[in-house]
């Protein structure tokens, strides 16, 4: 088998720069497999964070030749001749190598109003699979945080990062606001506080999701779409004067039907 | 019940130290390519159709010829200067310049403000950023929460404005089956006009608005049944969306092309049976 370098970041909040490794190459590697080998023989003290080894627990987000991938899923032979490029995740802090520290998804998570249900019939909760199925899709995210990474708002910009949720809370917060039975109204949260008229919707974060989450065109843009019927859509505004029909707030949405 | 003034601020911590050297991209693949075939064709587009919105002759083949062809950037022709045959029975007097310039504002502002071509010019014109995980061009971002951009809005607004030019183009597209003088034929022209018509209906159906209108907004399907199958049947169509306005932007400038060299005597529209 022929040989690969591997060209790895080394570094902590201090500085660093690339190492090269040079190694035997082994068929079927992944990436991550290599790392691994370079751990047992050349480096002991290259940090990388992993896990599962099967692209489910969202661990080994990494920046494979410039692109974000989990390092567990991309197969060596798949991979351009020459040197392989293994750098972390831009957009968080570095911790030491490969390790970022991706706090800042779990604060923003904080701020997501929970799922709320109404008051509890008699009969219990009713759902039907229609609606069931509708959010299923944003529950497959494995949390990598690649389309957070990949994601130019607070790539380029860090300091949008105080109101800007991100492609993996647009889900979450589409997931909940398709949820048939969650009373919340989250339309004004979106666009105030969250940061949605942010994203310029390149789909970045769509192209790099390992689990072929549809982000844009099934979670961002609905919310967008949610946020124009809100504040924007002239039929609907028209529709409300005619009906003598204002607007209703928050409450007003929670307590009664939110279609 | 929790809203928007419950969503207290946490505080994030920002800064320290990013990983990876400071340059713009580590992608070693023609990361550029993409955003430059989308920024040559946009462009090529633009130009193209400020040239023929500007041209204002050639545009309308007549009786004379017998066919009913008319460009799509000139129908529904609405002014005085439009050329006799090809104005709906009403015209605008006061619209001293081209009337394509009047037609063209509802599809410009409906592809401007298109969620697919935003994509596209935001990262190939704009670049910002020009490809994933490419540096944003930009020192500074605010997005669409601003003016001008925050009028990425009202893309509603052209979809339903460029629903009613699509009846109309669909309109021009069965009146050119009629060839004045001869009877009911399919020439080449024709079938121009129709494919032109298609394109277009598919592009503004597979709208992201337009998926959101049709059953997106709704929080359960369950209790409207025809909103969830009409949602379910453009779904399909979202999905190809950058298709189709691919497909229908090259298509409506070749069909006015088309009408064009028919309209100036170039050649001939072949009649077909």
């Amino acid at each position: 088998m022929s040989d690969v370098t591997m060209r790895i970041w080394r570094g902590d909040p201090a500085g660093g720069d690339f190492e090269e490794y040079a190694l035997e190459a082994q068929e079927g590697e992944v990436v991550l497999d290599v790392v691994h080998r370079i751990q047992a023989t050349q480096a002991p003290d290259l940090a990388c964070r992993w896990n599962c080894k099967a692209g489910k627990c969202g661990s080994c987000s990494a920046e494979i030749n410039g692109t974000p991938r989990l390092m567990c899923m991309t197969r060596m032979d798949q991979l351009p001749e020459g040197p392989v490029t293994v750098a972390p995740m831009r957009t968080f802090p570095v911790v030491r190598d490969l390790v970022t520290d991706v706090s800042f998804n779990y604060e923003v998570a904080k701020r997501i109003p929970a799922f709320e249900p109404p008051a509890r019939p008699a009969e219990g909760y009713r759902m039907q699979q229609i609606d069931v199925e509708r959010g299923q899709e944003f529950r497959k995210c494995i949390e990598c945080f690649m389309c957070q990474n990949v994601c130019h708002v607070i790539r380029d910009h860090e300091e949008n990062k105080p109101h800007y949720a991100g492609p993996r809370f647009f889900i979450r917060l589409a997931e909940l606001e398709t949820h048939p039975l969650d009373t919340n109204d989250r339309r004004e949260l979106v666009r105030q506080r969250m940061g949605l008229g942010l994203c310029n919707i390149t789909k970045c974060c769509t192209e790099v999701c390992p689990e072929h989450i549809k982000i844009t065109d099934n979670g961002i843009i609905p919310m967008k779409e949610r946020v124009v019927d809100a504040s924007y859509d002239p039929v609907g505004w028209l529709g409300r004067k005619i009906m003598r029909r204002p607007k209703r707030s928050p409450e007003e949405a929670a307590a009664g039907s939110s279609s | 019940m929790t809203t928007v003034d419950d969503a207290t601020v946490t505080p994030v911590v920002l800064g320290g130290t990013r990983g990876g050297p400071d340059v713009p991209t580590l992608r070693r693949d023609r990361w550029w390519l993409q955003p430059l075939v989308s920024a040559s064709v946009l462009i090529a587009f633009v130009v193209y159709a400020t040239w023929a919105a500007f041209a204002n002759k050639d545009y309308y083949v007549g009786a004379a010829a017998h066919r009913d062809l008319i460009s799509p950037f000139y129908s529904p022709c609405l002014t005085a200067s439009c050329v006799p045959g090809s104005h709906p029975g009403f015209y605008l007097t006061w619209w001293e310049i081209s009337p394509a310039i009047l037609i063209l504002i509802v599809p410009l502002g409906f592809r401007l403000t298109c969620y697919y071509y935003r994509r596209a010019y935001y990262r190939s014109i704009w670049l910002s950023p020009p490809n994933c995980s490419v540096a944003d061009a930009h020192g500074s971002y605010s997005g669409e929460t601003r003016f001008p951009l925050i009028l990425q809005n009202v893309h509603r607004w052209f979809f339903y404005l460029g629903l009613a030019l699509n009846v109309i183009l669909t309109i021009d597209a069965v009146v050119s089956y009629g060839e004045p003088g001869v009877g009911v034929g399919v020439s080449v022209g024709s079938l121009v006009l129709t494919a032109n018509a298609a394109l277009l209906w598919l592009y503004s159906l597979s709208c992201h608005s337009c998926r959101h209108l049709c059953g997106g907004q709704v929080r359960r399907f369950s209790d409207h049944p025809i909103r969830y199958r009409l949602w379910k049947l453009v779904t399909p169509l979202n999905a190809n969306h950058m298709k189709f306005a691919w497909a229908s932007l090259v298509f409506v400038a070749l069909t006015d092309l088309y009408v064009r060299l028919v309209a100036s005597g170039a050649f001939h529209d072949p009649r077909l049976f």
